[in-house]
């Protein structure tokens, strides 16, 4: 009966209990693709359809009437570009920080973490627009990168602390710089971590909202803003909007189970949300 | 999350003068040596502490530079105003009114987040076959692209054909308005915030679960205590500091809630969801007034640094 000792349970109670309340936990991403199957009055019905026929149209459309491989080019440019340039500044930063106690940057990111990311945005929007930036991707993967950088130290740190510093020192006796030591030393050990930290940085860009529809274009629209657009013309084409939410939704789950184990930390610790 | 604690701590401590060094730094450029030893990480953490600087404290900077400023896009340049836009927004009500729903909207999402991420902890310590697959499904809320969730949200809120109010029927309770009765509106969107973010407390919370000592509840089995008294007395203090940390980042991250918001009600029907973020974005982005949106950014970020503070001394002395 202890809270701490788990015991196992084979009640069939407790397992259908455990599965009603997945289930209704879930539902709304049943709901999202169930509706991206439907046609536009099968999704206004009352009461609610959960069984007709189900129709791929949603998903042609969404192809087909908008330019979305130039939002999905926008999103994977815009992700990478961002996630390749934190790796390469939040590396050898997480490293130094791990290696030499440099706290006060940790501090920095801290409190970067605190700010509300609006608080960036005024500012960014006043100097972008200065250098004709605004629309650029010059303007968004640097924006995201305010969003992947402080994960990827945050969440590398932890990895560059677990390396054990006598192999360093070994190699420090053989003659290798500081620098050779981070590269051939540290960084080949910790490369689960980058790739989680990658894939985090990754997700929190294909995800971020406010600083794209303030700092995105026509051209350089992401998908998450493509989206937002499809509510305003047509109505409330409920199809296509679910259809374009389940494409854009699912990457980002496939990627999460890769990373699962960390990413309690990165969320709560990396992103500057909002 | 503990290395956020601790660095916080440390630097509290240490006194600063880095910028006295960086001086001293600019200047022992005949003796590069010396100056390397002396800062032996820099060269690792300077490309990073430049874009740190660049993109994320001069904005800070310049936000306050600003906020003192009356600048509207479409009039005249900007020109210097002491903290005139500070005095008005005492008296702006839309303001004052986006505060108060600011704080609304964050309790009951942080309260309720807990003790539902509390009772599911609990819940998921027990082993059961599948318990791993469970787990992992339970993070997909939080990862899913917020704008798409809220708009599948935004479905299932609606009042004539939604499928939530069809369940509220069926159960025979009156449909509901959700998110288009102004007092609705809060509590209909602190429930997107719940159902996405609960699952942070709860892994949270549940890592917490798995570092507990074995010893006081073997003492406690072996006293008879109740599952009721261990739960009220033994685990609960225990866990406290995992509670206090869960609370702190879904407090900061709830206070500077913006997609759901922004695509579900545009802060409507009328005011009445629009919070701190949503007026600051209008006001900056709708009615291009940067000095005013300025002036609240910095109250914002007061306000959401105010609450971490608290969060981070409730914690320290919950874990002393």
């Amino acid at each position: 009966m202890s809270a701490k000792r788990p015991v196992m349970w084979r009640g069939t109670v407790f397992h259908v209990f455990v599965l009603v309340v997945l289930a209704a936990y879930l539902s709304p991403f049943y709901w999202m693709v169930l509706s991206s199957l439907k046609t536009q009055v099968q999704n206004v019905a009352f009461p609610p359809l959960f069984i007709f026929a189900p129709t791929l149209e949603n998903y042609r459309s969404v192809f087909v009437n908008n330019p979305f491989f130039l939002y999905l080019w926008n999103s994977l440019v815009i992700g990478f570009g961002s996630t390749l340039l934190g790796l390469l500044l939040g590396l050898p930063a997480a490293y130094g920080i791990a290696r030499y106690r440099r706290q006060k940057v940790a501090l920095a990111f801290l409190i970067a973490r605190i700010a509300p990311g609006i608080s960036y945005l005024v500012p960014w929007f006043i100097v972008f627009s200065k250098f004709d930036l605004v629309g650029s991707y010059t303007a968004l993967i640097l924006s995201h990168l305010t969003v992947g950088l402080p994960l990827i130290v945050w969440i590398m740190i932890g990895f560059f602390e677990d390396v054990p510093s006598e192999m360093e020192d070994a190699a420090h006796i053989d003659g290798a710089s500081q620098f050779d030591i981070f590269l051939k030393v540290a960084l080949p050990m910790v490369m689960p971590g980058v790739l989680t930290a990658a894939i985090l940085s990754f997700i929190q860009s294909w995800n971020t909202f406010m600083y794209s529809v303030v700092l995105a274009n026509a051209d350089t629209r992401t998908l998450p803003v493509a989206v937002f657009g499809f509510m305003s013309y047509g109505g409330f084409d409920w199809g296509s909007i679910t259809a374009a939410a389940t494409v854009i939704t699912l990457p980002v789950m496939v990627l999460t189970l890769f990373i699962q184990r960390h990413i309690v930390g990165g969320l709560s610790m990396g992103s500057v949300k909002g | 999350m503990q290395r956020a604690m601790r660095t916080l701590h440390a630097c509290s401590v240490e006194s600063s003068n880095e910028h006295g060094r960086m001086i001293g730094a600019a200047r022992s450029n005949r003796r590069p040596l010396s100056f390397w030893r002396r800062h032996p990480g820099l060269p690792f953490v300077a490309p990073t502490g430049v874009v740190l600087m660049v993109m994320l404290l001069f904005p800070l900077g310049y936000t306050l530079y600003l906020s003192l400023m009356e600048w509207f896009a479409a009039g005249p340049p900007p020109h210097f105003v002491g903290f005139e836009n500070y005095a008005a927004l005492l008296g702006d009500e839309r303001f004052l009114n986006a505060v108060v729903r600011t704080l609304i909207f964050t309790a009951i999402a942080v309260v309720v987040e807990v003790a539902l991420g509390i009772a599911l902890a609990l819940l998921f310590e027990r082993r059961f076959v599948g318990r791993g697959v469970a787990r992992t499904l339970f993070l997909l809320p939080m990862v899913a692209t917020p704008v798409a969730i809220a708009l599948v949200w935004m479905l299932m809120f609606d009042p004539a054909t939604g499928v939530l109010n069809y369940l509220l029927t069926l159960v025979g309770l009156p449909p509901s308005l959700w998110v288009n009765d102004p007092w609705l509106a809060i509590p209909s969107l602190a429930l997107v915030d719940i159902w996405q973010w609960t699952p942070l407390v709860m892994l949270i919370v549940l890592g917490g679960l798995t570092a507990l000592p074995n010893e006081p509840f073997e003492a406690a089995l072996i006293d008879g205590a109740s599952r009721w008294q261990v739960f009220r007395y033994l685990t609960l203090p225990l866990l406290r500091p995992y509670i206090a940390v869960a609370a702190l980042f879904r407090s900061i991250d709830a206070l500077k809630t913006f997609d759901p918001i922004f695509v579900i009600t545009r802060g409507g029907p009328g005011f009445a969801s629009e919070t701190l973020n949503l007026y600051i974005y209008n006001m900056a982005f709708e009615y291009l007034h940067f000095g005013s949106s300025s002036a609240m950014l910095v109250v914002f970020f007061g306000i959401v640094l105010g609450f971490s503070v608290l969060l981070i001394g409730v914690r320290r002395r919950a874990s002393a």
